[in-house]
């Protein structure tokens, strides 16, 4: 294969007016590559388009122009084989136990009984679930339900990990945790991972690269190397280091979030002045 | 059981109990309402004589058939509204009209095309019943979170196995509380008919005594229906809680 697992090319998505309002330009035109096993993160004020990008991404959304290719094939409009996306909201199904979540997607396969326990019982262990196999979802906390999504990923095998602001809802402790066992995740599998955030902190923590958004229409402004080692955790936030991405990371992105509110100030006064 | 259950359980034996002594002082007078403890009698000797039993299978088997058409025909009519989105904007203001149409006073009309017997009743109570259904399937098809339908996509069902394992799980809650519904319409349409005009059945015996004067009777039976609507939709009532607990939503 080349350098190139998943890459976008000249992708841009625009959603057609609805109503009253104008079309949105979200997304693009943007070109770029993850490469094979890359810990890739991208940040950007809120509303220039990462979801949008991870859509696009997955297979879920057909881009308006552009397109995308996974593993030497471009993407038809159906999230191929290989691919997993873990959700920012709950994507745990609530009428299934936490052991029949994690199988939903490998019964869907065809895969055999004995192979669908051995993974599934793998992946719950690996997440800390092993002791919540029969629990429901509603009697677990929003980082465990973020848990058993991950493990219904994980059992499917992909080769590109999407993950849309998973520990969005989590609290600050959760999150570095979840964090490090992202990394245990990411080095076990060997996995592609593409990792949105809005967490400039968590970005520069867990990525290898770290694509930086402008405001709408969302294109990178820049690429960030970070250049951390594979076996990385939590503990490099205390480097000197750590710090210099990050504070790198916020000046790119200051003058483009302060762009990004200005347009929703704009477009909130232009309402006003419709109104009026 | 918890304190609102005990409190409630208080309220209706206290209501119960000055009934009694209502009637039994003669403040209301036994042509009106028979003492509480006449109606247990009452239905006692219906039940131990076994001289309703033919009237309740005809009551049962018209309400269960209407509220199986009601269920099956709802359920069935919603998946096809929700699927077509024109259809629905169309049938939205009839859909949202329907049951301030007084049913009960098509009745007469039903017997004179379907003829006095079971057949206008179920045609009657299934009506009743069905738009329950459909409005309860449509509710519930409509509140499938969205990021379920993704994951769907994610793991690349298709779409029946969408339907069959994400969005009717999903919508399950709100199809039970139709079922629920459905099964109460139908049973009022059913007795409601007999009631008015029939040659048999439950609302036919309440009617045939209140018109005889034979209010210790009358009030008996009326109690046998109010114990086999509670019986049931307690029973459904109890497996929705389980559910609902189970869920979190409770």
């Amino acid at each position: 294969m080349t350098n190139e697992h998943v890459s976008f090319r000249d992708v841009e998505q625009v959603f057609p007016a609805r109503g009253k309002q104008d079309p949105v330009h979200a997304l693009g035109p943007i070109s770029f590559a993850i490469r094979p096993g890359e810990f890739f993160s991208v940040v950007g004020p809120s509303g220039c388009g990462k979801s949008t990008m991870l859509d696009v991404m997955s297979g879920l959304t057909r881009p308006t122009r552009g397109q995308v290719i996974f593993e030497g094939s471009p993407l038809d409009g159906t999230v191929p084989d290989g691919i997993g996306v873990v959700f920012q909201e709950d994507a745990s199904f609530p009428w299934l136990t936490v052991w029949d979540n994690v199988a939903f997607g490998l019964r869907r396969r065809g895969v055999d009984a004995a192979e669908i326990r051995r993974r599934v019982d793998y992946a719950l262990s690996f997440m800390g679930l092993a002791a919540f196999t029969k629990a429901y979802p509603s009697q677990l906390s929003g980082g465990m339900r973020q848990r058993v999504c991950i493990a219904r990923t994980l059992v499917m095998q992909p080769r590109l990990i999407l993950l849309d602001e998973p520990f969005g809802a989590l609290d600050q402790q959760t999150r570095l945790l979840m964090g490090d066992e992202l990394l245990r995740l990411w080095r076990e599998t060997g996995a592609t991972i593409m990792l949105i955030t809005h967490a400039l902190d968590e970005a520069n923590l867990l990525s290898d690269r770290i694509g930086v958004m402008s405001a709408r229409p969302g294109t990178f402004i820049s690429i960030v190397e970070t250049g951390w080692a594979k076996d990385r955790d939590s503990t490099l936030a205390e480097l000197p280091e750590f710090g210099a991405v990050s504070s790198r990371l916020w000046a790119l992105l200051r003058s483009e979030s302060m762009r990004a509110m200005g347009q929703h100030a704009a477009s909130r006064s232009s309402l006003a002045g419709k109104a009026a | 059981m918890g304190k609102a259950g005990l409190i409630r359980i208080a309220v209706i034996l206290a209501a119960v109990l000055a009934l009694e002594i209502a009637c039994r002082t003669g403040a209301v007078p036994p042509s009106a309402v028979v003492p509480p403890s006449a109606m247990l009698a009452s239905v006692y000797e219906i039940l131990t004589t076994g001289e309703i039993a033919h009237d309740l299978r005809l009551t049962l088997t018209a309400v269960v058939i209407a509220t199986i058409i009601a269920i099956v025909g709802g359920f069935f009519a919603g998946l096809i509204i929700h699927g077509l989105p024109r259809l629905r904007r169309t049938l939205a203001p009839l859909l949202a009209a329907y049951y301030a149409i007084p049913h009960l006073a098509f009745y007469p009309l039903l017997i004179v095309v379907f003829g006095l017997g079971l057949g206008p009743l179920i045609v009657l109570a299934s009506l009743l019943g069905i738009m329950a259904m459909i409005i309860a399937t449509l509710d519930g098809l409509d509140h499938v979170p969205r990021v379920l339908l993704r994951t769907a996509a994610v793991l690349r069902l298709n779409r029946w196995s969408e339907m069959m394992l994400v969005r009717l799980p999903a919508a399950f809650p709100h199809l039970l509380s139709g079922i629920k519904l459905a099964f109460s319409y139908a049973f009022i349409g059913v007795v409601a008919g007999e009631f008015i005009l029939s040659t048999a059945g439950l609302g036919h015996a309440i009617s045939f005594a209140y018109d005889n004067f034979q209010n210790r009777r009358m009030y008996g039976l009326i109690l046998i229906a109010i114990g086999l609507v509670t019986l049931v939709n307690t029973t459904l009532l109890v497996g929705e809680r389980r559910l609902l607990t189970r869920r979190g939503m409770r």
